[in-house]
């Protein structure tokens, strides 16, 4: 939703309920539950959400969301008699792997331009754009693959300043900077 | 857009019952642990976690240092960071300066940092955050009630994959003789989230 407009103020409440519904905590528990019992990754999940129709996700709210996802995953994968397997990792997405990052902190990059049909955690708004690396991460887990069960794949995880000038051209408010966390395959050297 | 007899029409108290039994009778998912999970997230994991990390980082200099090098371990120190969020890859504190101001969004979806301040606000997870932050903060951040002078530099962090933010704001003057109890109840939600600057009150 990075950059969206009209979505008006922000309604901030003083001492709101967690669940202002009871359903709504319900909702909260019963996927945290799933998906560590392996109905679906966190990927898997983050991209059923993802998946719905743009009306519906504006209209039913967070947990809302969360509700309309774990009916589709349910309805997906909890067909007949189909067992649900265990996940082998329930802990971190972090994961060792046999090469070194591309990139170091200072390395000129772009990230790629790229739609892609399926989940992927490089933000609309920051496609095609000039960043600078600012931190380097462990290799995590890579959404875009996991999300539809083609492995886990990890890749090195990086996180990129990015002028705000940059995302945002004449209108950019000043001295500000967005630093977004991005997968090694979204990003190439610039020169 | 067409009906999608998977999601029903009925109300979502009555899904989210459907939904259960069918985790339920399938085995993932017992409802006595359910109960105990929205008990725990109402009553234990919240903002007062984060308020003791900062609170423990404004009076002992050398675990500021460790929880700015590496969130996770330090907050371990104080017992937190347990498997509340467990997927995440990296606990990651940003300082508040004089120079510098830091604020926590997650566009995507609404990635926020459980293990110290539990789950997300109503506000945080609304589409006009998610969209303006990144945007608009200046303006965003003025609307809220924070004014930031022109030679302040605004750092967005857009939680977009598994590391996890949150800001260490600044100590308020007059501070000084306070305790870590008095100190902690300084502390807002908010402040750690980048939407507020800590004053003294009272």
């Amino acid at each position: 939703m990075g950059g969206m407009h009209g979505f008006g103020a922000v309604d901030r409440r003083p001492d709101e309920a967690l669940f202002p519904e009871a359903w709504q905590g319900r909702v909260c528990a019963l996927a945290g539950y799933a998906i560590g019992a392996g109905l679906a990754n966190l990927d898997a999940f983050r991209h059923a959400v993802e998946r719905m129709p743009a009306d519906r996700y504006l209209a039913d709210g967070y947990y809302g969301r969360w509700l309309y996802a774990l009916e589709t995953l349910a309805a997906e994968r909890l067909v007949g008699d189909a067992a649900v397997e265990r996940p082998e990792h329930v802990g971190s997405v972090v994961r060792e792997i046999d090469r070194e990052p591309r990139f170091a902190a200072g390395d000129a990059v772009r990230t790629w331009n790229r739609y892609p049909q399926g989940h992927t955690r490089l933000p609309g708004y920051a496609r095609d754009r000039r960043g600078v690396i600012a931190e380097v991460h462990p290799a995590c887990v890579y959404p875009d693959t996991n999300a539809d069960d083609r492995g886990e794949s990890p890749e090195y995880l990086y996180t990129v300043a990015f002028d705000s000038r940059e995302l945002w051209g004449e209108e950019a408010e000043a001295a500000a900077t967005v630093y977004i966390d991005l997968f090694e395959p979204y990003l190439e050297a610039t020169g | 857009m067409t009906a999608d007899h998977r999601h029903g029409s009925e109300s979502p108290e009555t899904r989210t019952e459907a939904i259960e039994a069918l985790l339920v009778g399938k085995g993932l998912v017992k409802s006595a642990a359910v109960d105990a999970l929205v008990e725990r997230y109402e009553q234990d994991i919240g903002p007062l976690r984060g308020a003791r990390v900062v609170a423990k980082a404004w009076t002992d200099p050398k675990f500021r240092a460790r929880l700015l090098e590496d969130g996770m371990p330090a907050i371990r120190e104080l017992g937190f960071g347990d498997n509340t969020d467990a997927h995440v890859a990296r606990l990651v504190v940003k300082e508040n300066t004089e120079s510098v101001h830091n604020l926590v969004v997650c566009t995507l979806c609404s990635c926020y940092p459980w293990a110290v301040l539990g789950l997300p606000p109503a506000w945080y997870k609304s589409p006009a955050y998610r969209s303006r932050a990144v945007r608009e903060p200046r303006r965003l951040l003025a609307e809220l009630g924070l004014d930031l002078s022109p030679d302040v530099e605004v750092r967005v962090w857009d939680s977009s994959a598994e590391v996890r933010y949150m800001v260490l704001p600044q100590r308020p003057e007059g501070t000084d003789g306070l305790g870590a109890e008095e100190l902690t109840d300084l502390v807002t939600r908010d402040s750690m989230i980048g939407v507020e600057r800590l004053q003294r009150t009272g």
